[in-house]
Parts: C-alpha cells; sequence; structure tokens
C-alpha cells in the first residue's frame, strides 16, 4: 500500500500554490521594519492573562516602523520552539515575547542560546547569571494592585465574607491571595477570605463552581487568579455578588458588579521596552516592578465604591507610587497562628524569601495543601 | 465539486492505458488512495470556502499552508518535530482496533510512560547516560503498556467498554501526574511550575544529526513498521485481526481471545508510554503538567485517518504535523484565529470517514477482490 502518495500529491498541489503565490506576492517582513513576536499559551481575548498581553502587543503596534506577529494557543512544549523558530525564520522577527510562565525553561533558554544574536524578553521567568545575556525575564509586583483591591473590597463587603478563586497554590497566587486579605483586614480588621483552589488555571466548570459554592457560604465580594476571569466575573455579578477583576479590566462584563480589579498594565511597559531596544538601551535581563513603575495598575472604580473606600485606597496606592509601603511587614501570622515575618523585619518587594511564600496569612480560610 | 473529479482523473490517469487488466488487479489498492486523497482534497475545498467567508483569498490560504508545513527547510523539521509524537500515540489506537476495540486513551499511557521513565531516570542519577536512556525506555513502555491493559483487563474480566475505561483513566493518568509532581516527586527549586527534578542534561536523547528533529521520530517509524509487520505478516497479527473480525468463530476455532487483548493493549499502550519518554528525554527534561499537551487525543485523530493502518499512520501524521506546523502561519499571516486550525482538522475528519461509504462502489475501480 502506497499511502506517501498522498502526501506527495499534497506536495504538487502545494508548488502550485507556491507558483501562484509567487505571483501575488509573498508578504514577508519588509527589510527595513523591526518584526516583534508575542506569544500567548492562550486566546486573546480571553478577558484575561493572554488579553492582558494581547493589549500590550496591540500598543507596541502603533509605534513606527515595528511589526508585530502573534500567535496565540501555542502549548508549552517544543511547540513554542517552533513557533519562536518559525517567527524568526519565516518573518524574519528579531525581538520575541514569549508571554507563559511555562516556556522559559527549557524552551525560551534554548532558542536563546540557539540565536544569540536576537532578544527574548520572557514574562514571569526567574534570569539568573547562568541563563544566557539575550534572554531576560520582567515581572509585575501584582499583589500591590491586590492590596488596594483588597482595601476597597473590605468597605464593600456587608457580610464581612470574601472570596477568592484561585488557580494553585504556588508563591504567586499565595501572594496574591494574602495581600488581598491584608488589604481587606485594612479597612476591615474582621473581614475573611475563603480561598477554593481549583488546581488548574483554566478550569472554567469549576470556577463558577467554586463561584456558586463562595456565594452559597455567604461570600459577597469575590476576587480570583486564574488565567480567565470571565467566569467567575459573570457568575458572581448574576448571583448579586461583587467583584474585584484581574489581569485586566472586566468591568464590561460586569458593569454593575465591578468594584475594581488588580490589572497588568503591559500597554505602558511594552513600548517602552521596544523604545529601549531601538535606541540602543540594554533593558536589564531581571525586571520587575509595580505600580510605581508602571507594570501593574488598579482598575478604575466601580460607582458602587463608596468615598471613603475610595480615599483610603488612593492614599495607599499614593504611599505605593513614593514607594514608601510594604505589603509583608512583621508580626505576620499566618492561619495556624505561627509567625511568619518576625516583628520589626520588612520583606519589600524585591526580598526572594517572598517568592518562596508557601502560608497562607490569618484571615484566610482554606489550606495550601 | 470540479477538484474530485480531477482527482478522478488524475488518479485514471495513473492507470496505464495500454495495460486493460490492471484496474481489475489493483483497484481495490487504488481505491485506498484515491478515496482518502479525494477526501483530503474535499476537506480542503471547503476549508477553502470557510476561510472566503472570513474575507480571506482562499488561494494564500493554501499558499501559506504549504509554505508553513513543508515550504522550507524548516518547515519540513517543523512539521517532523509535530508529526513524532503523533505516530507513537497513533498506534495506541491502531493496535487495538485490529481486535474491534476503540481505545481512545493514549494522553494517559503518554502520562504514566513519562512518569514511569522520569522516575527511572532520578533512580539511576550518576549511571552511564546509556544505561539511564535503555532504563527510561523500558520504564515508560512498562509504565504506558500497563495502563493501557487496566482498559483490556477491565474489558476482558468484567466487560466494561473500553473506549469509555481508557477515556476515564486519562483523568486519572493526569491526577496522579499532578499528585506526583507536586508532592512526593516535587523539585523544591520548582516555585511556580511543580515538575520534577531534571533527568540531567547528560541523559537527554538529543537530535537526529544533521537535522533539529529530535530520535522521537526515528522511535516513532520503527514502531510503526514493526506494528506493520506484528498485524500483517505473523501469526499473532493474523489471530488479532481473526478476532476483531468475529470474536466468536476465533474462540470456536480456539485462539484464546483473553491473551490476546492483552498482549496487544500492552503493546498499544507501550507505544504511547514511549511517546511520554521521549517528550521527556528529548523535549522536557523532567516531568511536569506540561506534557498533557494533547498528542494522545490527536493520534486518535491520525488513526483513524490512516484507516487503522500501521504504515499509513506515518504519511497520516506528517500530513497532521504540517496542519499544525503551518496553523501559526495562517494565524500570522492571514490573521485567522488559532481554531481555524482545528476546524481544518474536523472537516478532514469528517470527510474521511463520510468517505468510507465509498469503498467498492466506484464502478470503474471494482477490482476482483
Amino acid at each position: 500500500m502506497d499511502f506517501g502518495r498522498i502526501s506527495r500529491r499534497h506536495l504538487l498541489q502545494g508548488s502550485a500554490a507556491l507558483a501562484l503565490g509567487s505571483t501575488l506576492g509573498i508578504r514577508g517582513a519588509a527589510a527595513a521594519e523591526t518584526t516583534i513576536g508575542f506569544i500567548y499559551v492562550g486566546s486573546r481575548d480571553d478577558y484575561g492573562y493572554n488579553q492582558a498581553h494581547a493589549q500590550g502587543a496591540a500598543a507596541v503596534k502603533k509605534l513606527p516602523g515595528i511589526k508585530v506577529v502573534e500567535e496565540e494557543k501555542v502549548p508549552e512544549t517544543d511547540a513554542v520552539e517552533k513557533t519562536i523558530e518559525s517567527m524568526i525564520n519565516l518573518d524574519g522577527a528579531t525581538l520575541m515575547f514569549p508571554t507563559s510562565f511555562g516556556y522559559y525553561n527549557p524552551h525560551v533558554l534554548k532558542m536563546a542560546g540557539k540565536f544569540p544574536k536576537l532578544r527574548f524578553e520572557h514574562c514571569g521567568g526567574l534570569w539568573s547569571d547562568k541563563d544566557p545575556k539575550n534572554a531576560g525575564s520582567y515581572f509585575g509586583y501584582i499583589d500591590e494592585a491586590q492590596y488596594v483591591s483588597g482595601i476597597v473590597a473590605g468597605y464593600s463587603t456587608k457580610s464581612g465574607k470574601l472570596g477568592f478563586v484561585a488557580a494553585k497554590p504556588i508563591p504567586q497566587v499565595l501572594r496574591n491571595i494574602n495581600a488581598f486579605t491584608l488589604g481587606a483586614r485594612l479597612a476591615n480588621p474582621k473581614a475573611t477570605t475563603q480561598v477554593i483552589f481549583t488546581g488548574d488555571w483554566s478550569m472554567p466548570v469549576k470556577e463558577a463552581e467554586a463561584t456558586n459554592s463562595l456565594i452559597d457560604q455567604g461570600v459577597d465580594v469575590l476576587t480570583c487568579h486564574v488565567d480567565g476571569p470571565k467566569t467567575m466575573v459573570e457568575n458572581a455579578a448574576r448571583r448579586g455578588a461583587l467583584v474585584c477583576g484581574y489581569h485586566v479590566n472586566q468591568s464590561p462584563l460586569a458593569p454593575k458588579a465591578y468594584l475594581t480589579g488588580a490589572e497588568w498594565n503591559w500597554e505602558a511597559l511594552y513600548p517602552k521596552f521596544v523604545k529601549m531596544i531601538t535606541a540602543g538601551e540594554a533593558i536589564p535581563n531581571f525586571y520587575r516592578g509595580g505600580l510605581k513603575e508602571e507594570i501593574v495598575k488598579v482598575s478604575p472604580y466601580g460607582e458602587m465604591v463608596s468615598a471613603e473606600a475610595r480615599k483610603h485606597a488612593d492614599d495607599v496606592k499614593a504611599k505605593f507610587m513614593s514607594g514608601e509601603f510594604t505589603i509583608f511587614k512583621g508580626p505576620l501570622v499566618d492561619n495556624k497562628g505561627k509567625t511568619v515575618i518576625a516583628s520589626g523585619t520588612d520583606r519589600g518587594q524585591q526580598d526572594p524569601e517572598l517568592e518562596k511564600m508557601d502560608y497562607l496569612v490569618e484571615g484566610v480560610i482554606g489550606a495550601t495543601a | 465539486m470540479t477538484t474530485e473529479t480531477a482527482e478522478s482523473v488524475e488518479a485514471a490517469g495513473i492507470a496505464p492505458a495500454a495495460d486493460p487488466g490492471f484496474l481489475q488487479r489493483h483497484g481495490a489498492r487504488i481505491e485506498y488512495i484515491v478515496i482518502p486523497g479525494a477526501a483530503l482534497v474535499g476537506a480542503l475545498a471547503v476549508f477553502g470556502g470557510f476561510v472566503a467567508l472570513y474575507g480571506k483569498n482562499p488561494l494564500d490560504l493554501y499558499f501559506y499552508m504549504y509554505y508553513g508545513a513543508f515550504g522550507t527547510a524548516f518547515s519540513w523539521q517543523n512539521t517532523l518535530t509535530r508529526a513524532a509524537p503523533l505516530i507513537l500515540t497513533a498506534l495506541c489506537t491502531a493496535l487495538p482496533a485490529q481486535l474491534g476495540m476503540v481505545i481512545i486513551g493514549g494522553e494517559g499511557a503518554l502520562l504514566i510512560g513519562a512518569l514511569s521513565a522520569t522516575a527511572a531516570a532520578l533512580a539511576l542519577q550518576g549511571a552511564a547516560p546509556t544505561v539511564v536512556q535503555i532504563a527510561m525506555v523500558i520504564a515508560g513502555m512498562i509504565g504506558g503498556g500497563l495502563w493501557i491493559t487496566l482498559s483490556g483487563g477491565l474489558r476482558q474480566y468484567r466487560g466494561v467498554n473500553e473506549t469509555i475505561s481508557s477515556l476515564l483513566l486519562v483523568y486519572i493518568a493526569l491526577a496522579v501526574l499532578n499528585h506526583l509532581v507536586e508532592g512526593p516527586m516535587r523539585d523544591p527549586a520548582s516555585l511556580n511550575k511543580p515538575s520534577t527534578r531534571e533527568i540531567g542534561a547528560a541523559n537527554m536523547i538529543g537530535t537526529i544529526p544533521g537535522t533539529d528533529v529530535h530520535w522521537g521520530l526515528a522511535f516513532g517509524l520503527v514502531a510503526a513498521v514493526a506494528a506493520y509487520i506484528l498485524i500483517y505478516h505473523t501469526t499473532f497479527g493474523f489471530a488479532a485481526r481473526v478476532a476483531g473480525g468475529n470474536i466468536r468463530a476465533a474462540k470456536i476455532v480456539g485462539l484464546s481471545v483473553g491473551k490476546l487483548i492483552l498482549t496487544v493493549c500492552f503493546l498499544a499502550g507501550s507505544c504511547a508510554g514511549l511517546a511520554g519518554m521521549i517528550e521527556v528525554a528529548a523535549v522536557q527534561g523532567r516531568t511536569n503538567a506540561n506534557l498533557a499537551a494533547g498528542y494522545g487525543f490527536t493520534g486518535i485523530l491520525v488513526a483513524f485517518l490512516a484507516r487503522q493502518n500501521p504504515l499509513a499512520i506515518i504519511p497520516v501524521a506528517i500530513l497532521l504535523g504540517g496542519i499544525s506546523a503551518s496553523g501559526g502561519l495562517l494565524q500570522r499571516r492571514l490573521g485567522l484565529p488559532d481554531a481555524s486550525v482545528l476546524v481544518l482538522q474536523g472537516i478532514i475528519f469528517v470527510f474521511v470517514l463520510a468517505s468510507d461509504a465509498l469503498y467498492g462502489r466506484i464502478g470503474f475501480l471494482k477490482g476482483k477482490s
């Protein structure tokens, strides 16, 4: 049996198409422009993590002399290596933004080694001295924005019960839950946050169940840390609860329930990076920042947010902007009664201990394992 | 449809006019080429129409599909890399199909194979790389093999439908993987991406010399050819096909059907387990949730498109690898959403399944047999 003929015939068709294509003119990258590749793990319109990056890419597109190529739903396997190579070989891309955490090791590191003259900017990785110099990792201290969200939530709750729909108990997520809770308890010392872990980044059914179950237990303000907050926001709003958003502004999904939210500000960072590179400036390989550095931002307040809440939240935001506020400082007790940060110790945002967070602070109802 | 007429004319052209007996003798074989080929062309034509509805030129579409999949040396490597795991996972469906069983749980065997291979490598740290690699192959194949044997055993001894049980075992495998990776086997340094420890750079199996394609392709080719010989040129394969044709007849002639089912399921699972081992040893270097990339599910599609023939799996896997390799280019150049590639896969699947009805019904191709 000769099934090889199928692909050979396919090739023939392809060659015909090639001839046609060349007469139509291949739309390749023009040499004068810089081509930048953006790679997303999910879909660009997920009202969440990937949309935040796509909004950043959209801001880069507006710059003169820049061409942007994008690819969505690229899994964290060698598929991302091939996507990067395809963007380099077929589109002439010279700067890459692979935006998912799992792309970094081994895929981005491997590609950075293979293409030493090109630049790779990865979101979320922990670049270290051993890694290629043409690779870099950037991320934002979004727990600052979560803290401000928490303050608004603390003023807005009537039951004193807040809900958090979370993906996995990893340091990144725990830090957001803890910051949100500490912010809420600044506004309302009796407030508690009930947390439910769904087990993965995109589990719409479990996210909806978690949302409903939290509301059934009396929770009246919810937030989340999953890739696409759309499910939580829409379900909570339908049940009459209030929400704080995450990743991007979800107020169009629930204008009457959306208090505020913790958003990425890639629209500010990506054009800045591109301008730095075109001007020949070096981007630090390990790049971090929060509200002050304009890597994260807080959504505009919904109209139901009280004047008192706005004032308190704005005051704290101003302190973050001037760099004089620390979220994680001693004495800090976890929800099992153990002191996790001793009195007198301030863990600033850059503190590597925070990258290893494995506890939930007092006021959080839930367990990490 | 004019394309299909062209296809038939082309197929008729294959037969030398001087030999009137040619179609008589080879008609049945030619059917196996003409019918899937026509189904493919039909599917591409419908997909072209679908894309035209989006206001894109179908000729551009065909050109970019060819260019992204087979148009350059890089495109070929991209295609073959993506095809490599599919050959092995397709065998996981195609082998039991000889016995009339529909196993769709290759993804689970792949995950268990990856876990077993990783465990073997971690247990043998310090041994010579060849020893570690051989141990990984054996562990991966046994792990995956036993996983599908579970489905076979449930069918044989408890009468449980193997399609349902193998699918459900995928979710169990994923839960086992997540539990081990986030618990007992976790590398404490993997903070935000729970993973096992790395198997070590020296133990990686690398790429086929002169190419960028990993050794998984060679493993897949060997396994497919071996499966073909086993099924069509050994008494074991003959017995399996007899049992697949009529299980009662097989029992009456004294075949041990139970043994056949368990052995074939083990072999099928070991192919998928090998795919998992290769993902670890050639791509990821460790086990984490990234391994659940859906290769096992795409393998089902490959097996059905290849009509469960182990040799036909090779070109079909390359075709689907090519479609997925060109998917990125379609997103970047034509602005089509990622889902468009899935739409094409779906259309091809429907066309090929529907074309089954044509076998033996095309008048001029009717052979003697």
